[in-house]
């Protein structure tokens, strides 16, 4: 594999690793707050479809943004009266919102544009389209910098540039605010929290709507970025991944850039070589697109680093028994 | 503290649930320009009316017949199975090889074998998510639908590179040898000249499917497995005290549901396809959960449940075929019902269980 080609497939793993990167994140918050969702993946493809939908209408990518955060939220919602105002099985009510949007998407896909269940193609302004970051072609005579500054770090999307800012960010908001210190308590030990006069309820919706603000961004950048329009079922288990490179990260907000990147760099390498030589031995291209999910289960099995979920999650929380 | 009436429980409960799904549904139709009743109508025409449409609903019962029991018997231990679509892509690959390999002389025979090869193979995909809930801790849930991916992998490796006939272009298997092929609804009960059932795809194994709830009665409620697994559900501390191992129970419960998961490949790869396919459960191990929650994880219910998503099913593609409303409105009433019966209960049973109280106060005062 020579320079470019290394570069070329560093660059698509860096665009497949965003949406998972958002969607990780947005697990992120609302699993530290005690609740799981495994609705991920269906709360990014609602986002795709509204910001494809609206992208196409209006012709304004930014547009079709607000409404993919717009969709995404109303799962959030749905999810937050179901788990924490019903106290109901936080699992379940995932894959009905999975299911849901599934079928919504497609559903109101066929109505609006008549076109078997996708958007139509965007196209300029209706694109997040790259952004060149300054100097890029000042220094392109550099050998090997020139090349890597142009290609891997210059010329992505505005939402990219966001997702990588977000991750220090995250972790100053939970590491070193108040706010971060109450949402991990109310993940751990919701009584605690509601001892200090704090309202779970109110932490917890929070931490949900900023779940279900991150997964907008992250089908908003799906449909609008990474691809031209949207696509029936195009988030083709993205938010699964996500899900594991959680898990895999342990619930912290550096660890889940690292794990993005390396299920990205997983994907990319899926997409350009269908089937990968290494030492003599063949490994078919199968094999890499369920890697993420293998190493997941290694990792949750324990047998590398133990990966201990925070201890409220997934129960409801009753204020008096 | 006064609880509801078993028959509000049982009934009420659901009945309620299914009405808001089905208004929520009505309102969905409304929203892309349909008319609810009218769609209704053409779903009961083309799933109800006819004996193919028959052939079809009990096809597809058939399927969420299994994949709701399985779904069912996790549910009793406190184990949600959400792997049920991988189980039963495994499962399928059990079907192939055994009537691929196994030279059968008669359909009878090749039946039994592929239900243990379904089985089997699925009970093993669920076994390793089940030992390192049991022993690991790591939760079944996410274990499961890693599983689900992985399973769609595999099939798909197995599928192109390994089954598939040479010179054919399809990820698929040879076809079955005409020995195994199972008598479907036509060939059974149509007399002779008829065109009762024909082209539909229910068979034989629709009534392996009622056998399986007979047996999953039986076990769950007539055995001591099934005392075990029942107490292990309603409390842990309790089960263990009474001397029942959980890593026995989670491991027994989770294999039972994967080898019901499997067992659904019988109908789809023997029955249907006659060969093994990369689509054939077609998400049927996700509407299982739909069917176990409406069914309230009992056999009974299941059944009935079953045939409510298979008669649902047929309907939609019969509306995708004469209308314009996609197929996935079915994969939305599914969700509308999975939220409404399972997620949001006690939106339905708190008021519920207020009534009563208030009732049964105003009775003893």
């Amino acid at each position: 594999m020579d320079f470019l080609t290394l570069l070329q497939v560093l660059d698509s793993s860096v665009r497949l690793a965003i949406p998972l990167l958002l969607a990780c994140l947005a697990g992120l918050y609302s699993e530290r707050a005690g609740i799981f969702d495994i609705g991920l993946e269906g709360k990014m493809l609602a986002a795709a479809f509204a910001a494809a939908a609206f992208a196409a209408i209006t012709g304004n990518v930014w547009i079709g943004l607000l409404a993919g955060i717009g969709a995404s939220l109303i799962l959030s919602a749905i999810h937050g009266i179901a788990s924490i105002t019903f106290r109901g099985n936080q699992l379940i009510s995932g894959v009905a919102i999975n299911m849901l949007a599934a079928g919504m998407t497609v559903l109101i896909a066929q109505d609006w544009f008549k076109q078997g269940g996708r958007t139509p193609s965007l196209m300029g302004e209706g694109r997040l389209n790259p952004i060149t970051l300054p100097f890029a072609d000042m220094f392109e005579s550099i050998p090997y910098f020139g090349p890597t500054y142009e290609e891997l770090i210059s010329g992505h999307s505005a939402l990219v540039y966001v997702a990588v800012a977000l991750v220090p960010l995250t972790w100053w908001v939970l590491f070193r605010t108040r706010f971060g210190l109450r949402l991990r308590a109310v993940g751990e030990n919701p009584a605690s929290v509601d001892t200090a006069g704090i309202s779970v309820v109110r932490l917890r919706f929070t931490a949900v709507a900023i779940c279900g603000i991150l997964c907008g961004v992250a089908g908003a950048y799906l449909a609008t970025g990474l691809q031209a329009g949207f696509i029936k079922d195009m988030t083709a288990g993205r938010g699964f991944i996500a899900l594991a490179a959680l898990i895999f990260a342990k619930w912290r907000p550096w660890y889940a850039l690292y794990a993005c990147l390396l299920f990205g760099l997983l994907q990319a390498l899926a997409v350009r070589f269908q089937s990968i030589e290494v030492a003599g031995v063949v490994i078919p291209v199968q094999f890499m697109e369920a890697l993420p999910f293998i190493l997941t289960v290694v990792i949750l099995a324990g047998f590398v680093g133990r990966a201990i979920p925070p201890r409220a999650g997934g129960e409801p929380y009753v204020k008096e028994r | 503290m006064g609880k509801m009436p078993v028959w509000a429980d049982v009934l009420l409960v659901p009945l309620i649930s299914l009405a808001l799904a089905a208004f929520f549904s009505a309102l969905v139709i409304l929203g892309i320009g349909e008319n609810p009743v009218e769609a209704f109508q053409l779903m009961v025409d083309g799933a109800l009316k006819r004996s193919a449409g028959w052939g079809y609903t009990l096809y597809y019962t058939t399927n969420y017949i299994f994949t709701g029991l399985a779904v069912a018997v996790a549910f009793h231990a406190r184990l949600f199975n959400i792997g049920g679509e991988g189980q039963a892509m495994i499962g399928g690959v059990g079907v192939a090889l055994v009537c691929l390999y196994i030279p059968w002389p008669h359909w009878s025979l090749a039946i039994v074998g592929a239900s243990i090869g379904a089985a089997l193979f699925g009970a093993a995909w669920a076994f390793i998510p089940a030992y390192l809930q049991a022993k690991r801790g790591s939760h079944v849930v996410i274990t499961t639908i890693m599983f689900n991916y992985i399973a769609f992998s595999v099939l798909g490796y197995l599928l192109v590179e390994v089954l598939r006939p040479t010179g054919s272009m399809d990820p698929a298997s040879a076809t079955f040898p005409d020995a195994v092929h199972l008598p479907n609804f036509h060939e059974m009960f149509a007399p002779e000249g008829s065109r009762m059932f024909r082209g539909a795809p229910a068979n034989v194994t629709f009534f392996v499917a009622l056998a399986a709830c007979v047996v999953v009665w039986l076990l769950i409620w007539r055995t001591k497995l099934g005392y075990d697994i029942r107490s292990f559900g309603k409390s842990e501390t309790a089960a263990k005290y009474a001397g029942i191992s959980p890593l026995r129970i989670t491991v027994i419960a989770m294999l039972i549901s994967g080898a019901l998961a499997g067992m659904m490949s019988v109908n789809t790869t023997l029955g249907e396809s006659e060969r093994l396919i990369l689509n054939s459960t077609e998400g049927a191990g996700f509407v299982g959960i739909a069917v176990a929650l409406m069914g309230r994880n009992h056999p009974i219910g299941i059944l009935m449940a079953a045939l409510l998503f298979g008669f649902l099913n047929q309907g939609g593609a019969e509306l995708a075929l004469w209308t314009s409303i996609p197929r996935e409105l079915i994969v939305v009433i599914q969700a509308l019902v999975i939220l409404f019966t399972g997620a949001l209960d006690n939106m339905v049973r708190m008021p519920l269980e207020r009534l009563f109280l208030a009732l049964n106060k105003k009775e003893t005062t």
